[in-house]
């Protein structure tokens, strides 16, 4: 299959060369090509089980925690393999963060939440300074700048949510994969974190899986339809929603299965 | 009309039958809880009526004797805290580094299955079977480390008979942090290492401690592995090195209370509250610090 790409200006933040996910026998991803340019926001979308979770997690190396995972192909990041021999999957994630499907924030103050990743990283730096500037980032600060304190497991779903984006924004990564971020969130704070999203992007390449795809037409510039781990099609947003050339496309987004 | 949605909406009589056996089952369920508690009671109340007003001053500050009046646990108490100290420094460090290897490092592969169920099998094992293995071993092969029949070699013996428990319990504690957290620590760039130490452990920590405080008071009562690897059962000083000889006070209550005296029976009932008051506060020490830790979080 013919790499992917779509119509944008540089070099892609990352591309990935006949990529395929194996769990034992069965093949969840299955050789995709796929260019995501730099500073924009790609959605992946398609029905419980197309492979769309497992793909974005090829992007940080987070399927090598899966037993039994086996990955065949490329994702090139910065013109290196992330599967090469060479690479450390530990700075692969410091570089590619992720925020995850259910807000996961550690059992501690919303202070050491965000001083986590720098500290572990060896970062020497103000940080103060750091947690202010990441909570800001996230749109979370004027929230909680007066109890940083206090544990993360007091603030709401979406100030958690929240609080999970400036914790991987303070390892200053240059992608941010959101895996389904907001599937556990009410309305309002799924809008919030989509502006948040919108905001984020003019510093940061976002990969963002989800289900809703109201939620992919509104804050995606590109948007991947995968299908049994295959990806159908990949175009602008606004094509893929208004006219796919693929039929599968078409049932999909029309909500006509999936 | 009124009658006519009243008899609609009446207990039938199979529903009153249905509600009759599981009224009696509830009243099986409450018999079953209540004989254990009964007869606990009754154990507590015989033994302080027998013990209470033996426990004098000279009670604790004695050796035994062939005089009951005269005659004190203080070797065998001595004899147990120093076993208990061992076997926490020994058993704990041991337990919790296995449980950590085999939920957070070990590949999950047939070598970890059959460690799995060994270690399954080793909690069940007879406890004297660990007395004849830490005779052989310890007072006997090790004799130039452990000084023979010491205090040593009993807490030796007592980690293997009790790690286990603190491994299983230590597994659980461990499988019980959730994954999210995980995946959140190596999402930020963290090593394995700096994920077990910031993030499983903490969070485990509390149900590691209760399961070794478990595992400890399992072990403040045995007494067969003890004697079989040859703890003394008379004994007049206290041990002042892990290399000297011991008894401890399971050994003494028996002792006492296989002789024909009812002053020596009354000895042992006070030797008894005296280690049911050591097994209590161990406990609560321990419930004291797993709510601390789970706090500071």
């Amino acid at each position: 299959m013919p790499t992917i790409k779509v119509t944008a200006e540089g070099t892609p933040a990352l591309e990935t060369r006949d990529l395929s996910v194996l769990y034992g026998e069965t093949k969840a991803v299955k050789s995709i090509s796929m260019e995501i340019p730099r500073n924009k926001i790609v959605a992946l979308i398609g029905p419980s089980g197309c492979g769309k979770s497992t793909l974005i997690r090829c992007f940080n190396r987070m399927n090598d925690l899966v037993p039994n995972a086996r990955i065949e192909g490329q994702v090139i990041f910065r013109g290196e393999n992330l599967y090469a021999e060479h690479v450390d999957p530990v700075e692969v994630r410091r570089r590619i963060g992720m925020v995850f499907q259910k807000p996961n924030p550690f059992p501690k103050s919303i202070y050491d939440n965000v001083a986590f990743g720098p500290r572990i990283n060896g970062v020497n730096g103000d940080m103060d300074e750091i947690v202010e500037v990441s909570l800001q980032q996230a749109a979370l600060w004027e929230e909680v700048k007066d109890r940083l304190e206090v544990s993360a497991l007091e603030l709401s779903g979406g100030q958690q949510q929240r609080l999970c984006i400036a914790r991987a924004l303070a390892v200053t990564p240059e992608v941010l994969l959101m895996d389904e971020p907001a599937s556990a969130l009410d309305p309002i704070a799924t809008s919030k974190i989509e502006e948040l999203i919108q905001e984020l992007v003019k510093n940061y390449t976002i990969v963002i899986v989800t289900h809703n795809m109201q939620q992919a037409a509104r804050v995606s510039d590109y948007t991947a339809y995968l299908y049994l781990g295959e990806l159908m099609e990949y175009d602008v947003t606004d094509k893929i929603f208004t006219a796919p050339s693929e039929r599968s496309t078409e049932d999909y987004v029309t909500g006509r299965f999936g | 009309m009124s009658d006519a949605s009243e008899r609609l909406l009446s207990t039938p009589p199979d529903l009153v039958r249905r509600r009759r056996w599981g009224r009696a089952f509830e009243l099986v369920c409450l018999g079953t809880t209540v004989v254990g508690v009964v007869f606990l009671a009754i154990m507590l109340v015989d033994i302080l009526i027998d013990g209470a007003g033996w426990l004098t001053g000279t009670f604790f500050t004695e050796s035994p004797s062939r005089i009951p009046s005269r005659a004190g646990i203080k070797p065998a108490l001595a004899g147990t805290l120093w076993l208990m100290g061992l076997v926490a420094l020994i058993a704990f460090p041991l337990g919790v580094a296995a449980a950590v290897y085999l939920e957070e490092y070990a590949a999950r592969n047939w070598i970890q299955s059959v460690i799995q169920t060994n270690i399954a099998n080793l909690a069940g094992v007879p406890s004297i079977v660990y007395g004849i293995l830490g005779l052989a071993v310890f007072v006997r092969w090790m004799f130039a480390l452990t000084g023979g029949r010491s205090v040593l070699s009993g807490a030796l013996t007592i980690s293997l008979l009790v790690l286990p428990v603190i491994i299983i319990a230590g597994q659980e504690a461990i499988r019980a942090v959730p994954g999210s957290i995980r995946e959140a620590s190596y999402g930020l760039g963290a090593t394995r290492w700096q994920t077990v130490r910031h993030h499983v452990l903490p969070n485990a920590l509390p149900g590691i401690m209760t399961g070794t405080i478990l595992a400890l008071s399992r072990a403040i009562g045995e007494t067969a592995p003890l004697i079989m690897m040859g703890a003394l059962t008379f004994i007049a000083f206290v041990p002042e090195g892990p290399r000297d000889a011991f008894t401890v006070l399971p050994i003494q209550i028996f002792n006492w209370a296989s002789r024909p005296q009812d002053e020596f029976r009354n000895l042992a009932a006070a030797a008894i509250i005296v280690l049911l008051v050591l097994l209590l506060s161990m406990n609560a020490v321990a419930i004291w610090m797993r709510n601390k830790y789970r706090k500071e979080w």
